[in-house]
C-alpha cells in the first residue's frame, strides 16, 4: 500500500514534481554561471569549460540526474494535467480569476513552452556539441618544442607553419586531414572530446584541440539572417521560465509539506530567482546579437 | 450604511432537468429586488415569481442561512459563493450587486459534484472521504475519558479547530482550476492529526482519506491558492502542507 502510494497517488506525483522542479533550479543556477562565461570571459576559458562539463564523470552523472529530470517533470506534468482537467468535464460560463496568479493557472502551458525550448536549444548547441562531426575545432594547448615548429600547427607568431591556424586559434577541417596525411607513420591522432597529436617516436603531446562551441553560439546569435529571431525566441522562452518559477519554486516547498515560518523568505527568495536567473540568461544573447 | 433600494437585475442560471439531462444556462429579468436581500432571498423571489408564471422553480442548496451549514453552492459571477470573502451564499447581500448587473448563478462544477437538478449538486463524495478516515475511534459508552484531561498546547488548540471550521461545503472544489478537494481533506486530516486523540490512527487516516479523494476523481493540487481566498471559513493553504506532511511520513512507515 505504502509504496504504491509513493508513487500513483495525487500527492505522490507532486513530491516528484517539486522535488525534480528544485533539482532544475540547481540546474539552471549551474548553467547560467557557465553560460555568463560567454559575455565575462574571453573564448579559451568558455571553450576549456564546455570540455569539462562533456567530459568530467561527474558532470555527467548530474547531467543525465538533469535529463531524467526533465523527462520525469514534463510527463509528471502532462499525467496531472490530463487528471486535473478530467476532474472538471463541464466548465464555467464566467470565470473570475481574481484569486489566482496567472502563472500558476498556466504551469502546464509555460512546461510545454519551456520544454520545446529544451528541444530546440539542445538541437541547436547539445546535440552539435556532442554529435556533430564538422563541429570547428580550436587549440587547447600547443606544445611550443621543437616538434611542433617543425609540424607547424602553426600561430601567427610560428614562421613558414606547415598547418595555418587562423588567429582565433580555429582548425578547419581541411588543417586536420593535411596533418593526418602528412603526419603519417610519424604521429598518431586521436579525435574524440579533443583532437591530440602525439609524436609517435617519444610520446610528446605536439598538440591538443577543443571543439569550438564558443564560435558556434556566438555564429548562431549573430546570424544575418536567424540571429534577431533566434534572439527574441529565447527572450521570450525566459519569459516563459520566468513566470513558471515564479510559481513553480516556493509551490515545490508546498507540496513537500513544507509550510511554516519560513515560508515568507521561501517566496521572496522564490520571487527573486524567478526575475534575476531568466534576465541573467536573457542578456547574453542580446549581448552578443548586438556588440558588433 | 446606505439605505436599501430596489434594483433590477439580469439573471443567466444554469437550469438542468435531472442528472442525465444536458442542461442550459436561461436568462430571467427580475425587477424590484431589494439590496437588504441575501442572494438566497433573491432566488426566493425568482421562484415565486416562476411560479406565478407556471413555470418550474430552480432548484437550488439551502438549509440554515447562516453561513455554518455549508448547504448552499453556487458559483456566482465566476466565483464560488459570489463577490464578497468568508462568506457562503447565504450570508452574500444584494447590495454586492448594481442596478442593470448581469449575474452568472452555475452550479459547482467537478466531475465528483456531479449536478443532480438545476442548482444542486451530489456532495456525497465529501461523506465518503470523511468515512474512510475522518474520525476517531472512540469508546462513547458514558466512560469516555474527560477531553481536558490530556493537555494540549493552545498553538496546536488553535490550529486544529481553525482547520475543524471547515464546513465541507466544496467552494475550494468549485473554485480550484483542477477541481481538487485538497483544501478539505487537508482540512480534515489537519483537525485530527494536530491532537493527541487523534494521532493514534494518523497514519492509515490520510492514506485512506487521500486514496478515497483520488478515486472519487477530485483533481490534483498545483498550489494556486484560489481555495484558501475562497473558503468560506478561511481555511489555510498550511493545512494542506501538513497533510503533505502526514502523507509522506505515512507512505514511509
Amino acid at each position: 500500500m505504502a509504496k504504491s502510494a509513493l508513487l500513483k497517488s495525487s500527492i505522490a506525483k507532486k513530491y516528484w514534481m517539486a522535488l525534480t522542479g528544485l533539482f532544475l533550479c540547481l540546474f539552471l543556477a549551474g548553467h547560467l554561471a557557465g553560460n555568463l562565461q560567454l559575455i565575462f570571459s574571453d573564448a579559451k576559458h568558455f571553450n576549456d569549460y564546455a570540455l569539462f562539463m562533456t567530459t568530467n564523470p561527474a558532470v555527467k552523472i548530474l547531467s543525465y540526474l538533469t535529463y531524467v529530470s526533465i523527462l520525469f517533470h514534463a510527463i509528471d506534468g502532462i499525467m496531472l494535467t490530463i487528471q486535473n482537467k478530467a476532474a472538471r468535464p463541464v466548465g464555467y460560463a464566467k470565470t473570475d480569476g481574481s484569486s489566482s496568479s496567472l502563472a500558476s493557472r498556466n504551469m502546464a502551458v509555460l512546461g510545454t513552452i519551456i520544454l520545446v525550448f529544451i528541444v530546440t536549444h539542445m538541437v541547436n548547441f547539445w546535440a552539435k556539441m556532442h554529435f556533430d562531426k564538422n563541429m570547428p575545432l580550436v587549440v587547447k594547448e600547443m606544445n611550443n618544442g621543437m616538434m611542433a615548429q617543425k609540424l607547424a600547427v602553426g600561430t601567427k607568431d610560428s614562421p613558414n607553419p606547415m598547418f595555418n591556424v587562423d588567429e582565433k586559434g580555429s582548425i578547419s577541417d581541411k588543417i586536420l586531414n593535411d596533418i593526418k596525411t602528412q603526419s603519417q607513420g610519424q604521429y598518431d591522432l586521436y579525435k574524440k572530446d579533443v583532437v591530440t597529436i602525439v609524436n609517435k617516436k617519444d610520446g610528446e603531446v605536439i598538440f591538443i584541440g577543443q571543439k569550438d562551441l564558443h564560435k558556434i553560439t556566438v555564429a548562431f546569435f549573430k546570424d544575418a539572417k536567424t540571429g534577431l529571431l533566434a534572439t527574441i525566441l529565447y527572450v521570450l522562452a525566459m519569459g516563459a521560465l520566468a513566470f513558471h518559477l515564479w510559481h513553480g519554486f516556493q509551490s515545490a516547498f508546498q507540496s513537500l509539506g513544507i509550510n511554516n515560518k519560513f515560508t515568507p523568505a521561501i517566496k521572496g527568495f522564490g520571487k527573486l530567482f524567478a526575475i534575476v536567473v531568466p534576465i541573467l540568461f536573457a542578456i547574453i544573447p542580446i549581448i552578443i546579437h548586438f556588440k558588433k | 450604511m446606505s439605505a436599501a433600494k430596489n434594483i433590477n437585475i439580469t439573471l443567466k442560471i444554469w437550469r438542468q432537468k435531472d442528472s442525465k439531462a444536458k442542461g442550459q444556462l436561461e436568462t430571467y429579468k427580475l425587477d424590484n429586488v431589494s439590496t437588504a436581500s441575501s442572494f438566497l432571498e433573491m432566488l426566493d423571489q425568482l421562484n415565486e415569481q416562476l411560479v406565478s408564471e407556471r413555470k418550474e422553480p430552480i432548484a437550488f442548496d439551502h438549509d440554515c442561512r447562516e453561513g455554518i451549514c455549508g448547504m448552499c453552492s453556487l458559483y456566482i459571477n465566476g466565483r464560488a459563493h459570489g463577490p464578497d470573502t468568508g462568506i457562503t451564499t447565504c450570508q452574500l447581500h444584494m447590495r454586492m450587486f448594481k442596478d442593470g448587473d448581469t449575474i452568472y448563478v452555475e452550479p459547482w462544477r467537478s466531475r465528483a459534484f456531479p449536478v443532480i437538478k438545476d442548482l444542486v449538486v451530489d456532495r456525497s463524495a465529501f461523506d465518503r472521504i470523511q468515512q474512510a478516515g475522518g474520525f476517531v475511534s472512540v469508546n462513547t459508552s458514558g466512560r469516555t475519558m474527560d477531553a481536558n484531561a490530556i493537555p494540549i498546547p493552545k498553538t496546536d488548540a488553535d490550529k486544529s479547530f481553525e482547520a475543524a471550521a471547515c464546513i465541507g461545503c466544496g467552494a475550494c472544489v468549485a473554485t480550484c482550476k483542477n477541481g481538487s478537494a485538497m483544501l478539505f481533506v487537508g482540512a480534515k486530516v489537519s483537525q485530527y492529526a494536530l491532537l493527541p486523540q487523534g494521532k493514534v490512527e494518523a497514519t492509515q487516516r490520510v492514506l485512506n482519506m487521500v486514496r478515497q479523494m483520488d478515486e472519487e476523481g477530485f483533481g490534483n493540487c498545483t498550489n494556486t491558492g484560489a481555495c484558501e481566498i475562497e473558503c468560506p471559513k478561511g481555511i489555510s493553504l498550511e493545512n494542506i502542507a501538513r497533510m503533505n506532511r502526514e502523507y509522506l511520513k505515512a507512505s514511509m512507515k
